[in-house]
């Protein structure tokens, strides 16, 4: 094969790759809309704070430290502890859970019956609250992340792929990177999962039931509080998950709230009730904002996978505007 | 007027020029918030704390303790017009913008106000004509002074010789940092090397397709004008392909801790630019420790000093008292206002008996300012990065940049400027 065939073809991997990133990130997203009908604008600032609260009871820090010493006069920092990865984990998702029956206490179960858009604004509120309130608790210089996640190249990859070009030709092998593999694969057992959840489990089917009809489920005894707080801690899980493998390339930064913004044409394009929708939009929109950035990004300047991503959603919206995956929207009259 | 109210009216007045007398207001439009803002904390905090340094060491400059007044301006444009516009009424000697943008909306309304800003290392590089940009100042080091530098650096690998070379500029796609491309381009036409821009769109979380192509093109060197998040993604997938790191050099705002810890030990060997020393080996970090560290009147918790940005900061502060101080030298008066501190940038001179004086010996370069030249000789110099030790190494001594290319770009840009603005030009001696 020519190396330019086999470019376009590691173009179109890593786009999926970068897609099932992006896919991550909107799941929670959709989790949280199906339930309740939110459209939860502090889903990316959740997946700081899960990263961020991840770091600092893994490393042992002292929450809000700089506070404790500046009222205190004191100089305590760490608790001299260095967790092992899975409990630093497990104890995170503990603290999201205390998060979502907060978020359902002070916030959600004051705007029953609510607009959408009220609630929207709550949760615009609640991502500057949590901006500022992880700040304080955790601090905000730039945190290393190390769950043990494989990072770089794959070489073995590499080396087997580095035979497939013509004789005589430039080519360096395939690059893949190993942390975009293990997001493939956490995104996967993710959503199945979730699926078997919503499926199998009375819980699930309840989750399913709100989803469908908030009035019905609440006559046949569904708990619609009950049903927000699990919903909320899913989506703080997931929230976790997205933080743990874009704050792996990064570091843990206020930057890690922003993934959100990639997140918006994944839902503008597969739909904001569909999980399914969430991973194959993320792939559409990762592969083709690639593609248009390798094939005609080089003749207009290049950095255009920002806008092109929008560009790409707002195409399907024209063809489909429930997403492709979305609920159809029927208006009766 | 009976003689109680005139004593009444003397006391008043008296009690106002003794407030008008307390203080030096020195603003910092610093970002303590925001996405940028793990990078403000530590460059807002050693500003600060040299002050108090100043203030609890020496009894303020020249006797009149100095005030630094903060405002938030996350990094945002607009905040920083409102910031400046909220705290132009405090008297205020000289701004520190510390962003590019800002730099360029508040150049007019400086200039309106007859108030000097310092943007040292960043901002509009073509203010080093003093002619111009009366107060505006860029010293000791500018953009273009930065691309020069690491081309310099790069011929001095090669023997001199990079025609064949292949550099890549991984840049934020944004005013900053497109201002090294015409520079770069001048000195590829000099030394005939190729140079392939490589855009980043902000914030520069995913940078995927920018370095597959550098892993395809395989550039000799790269370049990196990045801030922020941008820089440690670029660092990690430069360290993901396996790129050389002592051929990957990043302008003086890509070159902090956080910039690369987050890439861990495979990102030693990494080079960024400077124009002032790396870490806290000066009898300076002594007083700050024990005048405003251990005396509980840090701005921050104290963890920051001597790092890269906590010391820009500082540096910063340092420029600024000299400079009021020469001015209160220049006017015969401890109390300066904006305009007498205009008058002590433009004749600042640090040499080095000031810099030791200062308990700073070698921290920066020597340089001179005069009405013509705002930015100095633009020295600058390399640090690279050693993973092992967790610390920046100077490599290099401080170093002129290229003014036969400079030059006549500075002179074209700000022509062209006081032509497009109506301004009329600085007499100088």
């Amino acid at each position: 094969m020519s190396p330019d065939v086999l470019y376009t073809i590691e173009v179109i991997l890593n786009g999926l790759m970068a897609g099932v990133m992006y896919a991550l990130v909107a799941l929670g997203f959709v989790l949280i809309f199906k339930a309740s009908g939110i459209f939860n604008y502090a889903q990316g600032v959740m997946a700081l704070f899960a990263a961020m609260t991840l770091v600092g009871i893994q490393n042992g820090q002292v929450p809000f430290s700089h506070l404790i010493n500046a009222i205190f006069g004191t100089h305590i920092h760490h608790f001299g502890w260095q967790l092992p990865a899975i409990v630093a984990i497990l104890l995170t998702v503990v603290v999201m859970i205390i998060f979502a029956i907060l978020v359902e206490r002070l916030v959600l179960k004051h705007l029953v019956n609510q607009e959408p858009i009220i609630l929207f604004m709550a949760t615009i509120g609640l991502a500057y609250f949590m901006e500022g309130f992880g700040d304080l608790m955790w601090g905000s210089e730039i945190k290393t992340l190390d769950v043990g996640l494989p990072q770089g190249a794959s070489l073995a990859l590499e080396e087997y792929t580095l035979k497939w070009a013509a004789e005589g030709t430039e080519y360096y092998g395939m690059y893949l990177d190993k942390l975009d593999m293990v997001a493939a694969l956490v995104a996967l057992g993710l959503v199945i999962v979730l699926s078997l959840f919503s499926q199998y489990t009375k819980t699930g089917r309840a989750l399913r039931a709100v989803a469908d009809d908030h009035q019905a489920a609440l006559s046949v005894g569904i708990s619609l509080r009950k049903i927000w707080v699990i919903t909320w801690c899913i989506a703080g899980v997931v929230a976790m998950v997205a933080g743990v493998m874009w704050g792996s390339k990064s570091g843990v930064q206020f930057s890690l709230s922003l993934i959100a913004l990639k997140a918006l044409p994944v839902l503008i394009l597969g739909g904001f009730t569909s999980i399914p929708g969430a991973i194959i939009g993320g792939l559409i929109i990762g592969v083709g904002e690639k593609l248009f950035e390798y094939s005609i990004g080089p003749m207009i300047g290049g950095a255009t996978e920002n806008w092109f991503a929008y560009v790409l959603a707002l195409f399907f919206l024209v063809f489909r505007p429930q997403g492709l995956f979305g609920d159809k929207i029927i208006e009766r009259v | 007027m009976s003689p109680l109210k005139i004593v009444g009216v003397a006391l008043i007045t008296s009690l106002a020029s003794t407030a008008a007398m307390a203080d030096l207001v020195f603003p910092s439009l610093s970002y303590r918030t925001g996405a940028y803002g793990a990078n403000g904390i530590p460059f807002a905090d050693g500003y600060a704390d040299y002050f108090t340094l100043v203030n609890e060491r020496d009894g303020g400059i020249g006797g009149v303790p100095a005030k630094v007044i903060e405002c938030e301006t996350g990094y945002n444009t607009q905040k920083g017009v409102e910031c400046y516009e909220s705290t132009k009424g405090e008297n205020p000697l000289v701004y520190q913008p510390l962003s590019t943008g800002i730099t360029y909306q508040l150049i007019p309304k400086v200039t309106a106000d007859g108030i000097p800003m310092h943007t040292m290392g960043y901002g509009r590089t073509s203010a080093k004509n003093g002619m111009v940009f009366s107060n505006v100042f860029n010293y000791p080091a500018n953009y273009w002074d930065g691309a020069s530098h690491a081309i310099n650096h790069i011929l001095g690998e090669n023997g001199g010789d990079i025609k064949d070379k292949n550099i890549a500029l991984v840049y934020h796609n944004s005013a900053y940092g497109k201002e090294p491309i015409r520079t770069l381009t001048e000195l590829s036409a000099k030394h005939g090397f190729k140079l392939t821009e490589v855009p980043v769109d902000h914030p520069g979380q995913e940078q995927k397709s920018q370095w597959l192509q550098i892993r395809r093109t395989r550039p000799d060197y790269v370049l990196m004008w990045g801030w922020g998040v941008m820089n440690q993604v670029a660092i990690q997938e430069a360290v993901n392909i396996g790129y050389p790191m002592e051929n990957f050099i990043g302008i003086w705002w890509s070159g902090s801790e956080n910039d690369v810890i987050p890439a861990g030990a495979k990102a030693n060997g990494y080079k960024a630019l400077t124009f002032h020393a790396v870490g806290n080996d000066f009898p300076v970090f002594d007083d700050i420790k024990k005048h405003v560290v251990d005396a509980g009147k840090a701005a921050g918790a104290g963890d920051q000093v001597g790092t890269v940005l906590y010391n820009r900061g500082m540096y910063a502060a340092m420029l600024a008292v000299e400079a009021a101080k020469t001015a209160q030298g220049i006017h015969g008066t401890a109390d300066i206002n904006a305009a007498q501190m205009r008058d002590g940038m433009e004749a600042l001179v640090m040499d080095a008996a000031k810099m030791e004086s200062l308990g700073m010996a070698g921290f920066g370069p020597e340089f001179a300012v005069d009405c013509k030249n705002h930015g100095g000789p633009g020295l600058g110099a390399m640090q690279q990065w050693d993973a092992g030790a967790g610390e920046w190494k100077l490599i290099s001594d401080f170093e002129p940049s290229d003014m036969e290319i400079i030059q006549p770009l500075i002179d074209e840009d700000s022509n062209a400027f006081a032509e497009e603005s109506k301004i009329e030009l600085q007499e100088c001696a």
